[in-house]
């Protein structure tokens, strides 16, 4: 059974490792893109941003396990199969990139649109902001954001065993669920637990590490959206 | 060094139109400190976003060093490579500071300086400089939230001073700081307006800030400049709420047979004491009962309010005397007569 665990808990490392990878390389850019593109953003079109909302959300809403079937042709088109640990990883970071784009939205949404407005005044361009400003700025947010996507792909890829690839997961609901082992199951869920609990550990410590903003000086950060968004005659006054 | 003709600003939101800026034309002498004051509301940050572009002007134009912005604009909402260019060359301070947490003082300070294209040597070596200017060379390797709100604005100042600017754009930079940290950093900008010949550009709502550093400066209310001039033309101009907002003068007769009048200095005259003279020369005991002078280049600058003895018929010859001197008079308790003047100008 020893050698069986350590195989399925470092194919589920395998999995969500590379997903995740995928997910942030996927995911930020189109994040990023979901707040330039809005009303009021440094790219602002409201159409691309409608477009790129709606395939985000009808992303999102599809189970895993249907996204799974759904994008078999493209796995064997991606991995030239569509069983084993690379045909999974291929619907575990396709559902990720949406979860984690909607993650990276809020995170930059948070970034006070003041820092924005001065770059913009020293003369930096929207590349600028969004490399020396976006991202900096909200990476403990990000590094976050980044956690709760490993956490949730790891829940996800237990269901990557009915592709044939294996993990903890599909351990825990062969071996323990349908073969009875329950004292198996339990182990495994105990492992799952000390993991996720290693990953959110580690994430946190991260993010608090690079948060520099020091939590009590200064005014209190403005909820403001990228470009000063303020149009409406009490916000004028506000700003004034 | 700034100018602006017919500057307009109108807001449309959900098919509500709010005009923040109605036809303001600015000028900004090359070399002076010029505040714009007025209410929240007034248009005063419009106003100073538009002359960087950050906001884009419904209408009118913005020259700054006697380059057309307005004609930089290309299409769309994006700033075009001139225009960046030309953002370069003007240094923004703003109320909250603006400063990235997630950088040293010194890395916020080369953030421009990066922009500008600077290789890592000579940006460390300009921010280091520009720190040095402001005070806080010690402060390089700290992060902004370990800083005070004095020192992050003076972090503020370095790093608007990153491209060498002709002009500084300053945005209610002392609005969220004490009193005493409000001067510290007023007279850091006058010794930089001094130094390095920098013209300056602020907003803000407090008439101390004005008075403080001001060369000249401007009213606003709702969109428009309602007074605007340098501060001895202001105090010269009857009835200007510029003028005796920076110069208050109080104070009632202490009797009926008494005169009051309002005595304004601005400038040109004020080199003598006229009131000990007129004291002298006519035997009379004044009272002083309220003044607010200031000394800018050397002269005196302000509003006097004095009493004489007797009543205004019996003070003509004193008034003429102060008249002669080139001084502005008021007489207080007279506005009929002050209205009949005005409408014969």
């Amino acid at each position: 059974m020893q050698p069986l665990l350590s195989e399925e808990c470092w194919n589920t490392l395998y999995m969500v490792g590379w997903s995740t990878l995928i997910a942030i390389v996927g995911g930020l850019p189109l994040g990023l893109l979901l707040v330039l593109t809005d009303r009021g953003g440094l790219l602002q079109n409201v159409v691309a941003n409608k477009v790129v909302g709606q395939v985000v959300n009808i992303a999102r809403s599809m189970p895993f396990i249907i996204l799974m079937v759904a994008l078999m042709t493209f796995t064997r088109w991606v991995t030239g199969t569509t069983i084993g640990r690379e045909a999974a990883i291929v619907p575990l970071a396709i559902g990720a990139i949406p979860f984690f784009a909607r993650l990276v939205e809020t995170a930059v949404r948070e970034v006070d649109g003041g820092l924005v407005e001065a770059v913009q005044a020293m003369g930096g361009n929207t590349w600028t902001v969004v490399r020396k400003v976006l991202v900096p700025e909200a990476l403990p947010s990000l590094i976050s954001s980044a956690t709760t996507t490993v956490v949730a792909l790891i829940g996800y890829s237990a269901m990557a065993g009915t592709v044939g690839a294996g993990g903890l997961g599909d351990l825990a609901i062969r071996y323990g669920y349908q073969r009875f082992e329950t004292e198996l199951m339990w182990i495994i869920v105990a492992i799952l637990a000390v993991v996720i609990s290693a990953i959110q550990f580690a994430g946190d410590h991260a993010a608090r590490t690079l948060d520099r903003r020091g939590g009590h000086s200064g005014p209190a950060p403005r909820l403001r959206l990228l470009k000063s968004r303020r149009p409406a005659a009490a916000d004028v006054g506000e700003a004034a | 060094m700034i100018t602006t003709t017919g500057l307009t600003k109108v807001y449309r939101s959900r098919g509500r139109e709010v005009t923040a800026l109605d036809g303001v034309d600015l000028h900004v002498r090359e070399g002076e400190v010029y505040g714009v004051i007025g209410q929240s509301g007034a248009g005063k940050s419009s106003l100073i976003r538009c002359v960087n572009l950050l906001e884009r002007p419904t209408s009118g134009t913005v020259t700054v060093a006697g380059q057309d912005l307005t004609a930089l604009v290309g299409r769309g909402s994006r700033a075009g490579r001139e225009l960046r260019r030309a953002r370069t060359r003007i240094g923004m301070v703003f109320q909250h500071f603006n400063l990235l947490s997630s950088r040293t003082v010194q890395e916020n300070v080369e953030l421009p300086l990066d922009i500008l294209g600077l290789t890592r040597r000579e940006r460390g070596r300009k921010a280091l400089q520009l720190l040095d200017l402001v005070g806080l060379s010690d402060k390089a390797g700290s992060y902004p939230a370990q800083l005070s709100g004095g020192q992050k604005q003076r972090v503020g100042i370095a790093r608007a001073l990153a491209g060498d600017p002709k002009v500084l754009l300053s945005d209610e930079a002392t609005s969220a700081l004490d009193p005493e940290t409000t001067r510290s950093i007023l007279q850091l900008l006058r010794d930089l307006n001094r130094q390095l010949g920098l013209t300056v550009l602020l907003i803000t709502h407090e008439m101390d800030v004005v008075k403080t550093v001001c060369d000249s400066a401007a009213l606003m209310d709702k969109g428009r400049i309602v007074e605007s001039g340098t501060v001895s033309e202001l105090l010269a101009t009857p009835g200007s709420e510029l003028a005796s907002a920076l110069f208050p003068v109080s104070g009632t007769a202490s009797g009926d047979d008494r005169t009051v009048i309002d005595v304004t200095f601005h400038g040109e005259s004020a080199t003598q004491p006229v009131i000990s003279q007129l004291s002298r020369t006519y035997n009379i005991d004044i009272s002083i009962l309220g003044a607010a002078m200031d000394t800018v280049g050397g002269r005196q600058v302000g509003r006097m309010r004095i009493e004489l003895p007797g009543r205004y018929e019996e003070n003509v010859v004193p008034i003429g005397f102060l008249r002669e001197q080139g001084l502005q008079i008021e007489i207080q308790g007279q506005q009929p007569e002050l209205v009949e003047e005005g409408a014969a100008k």
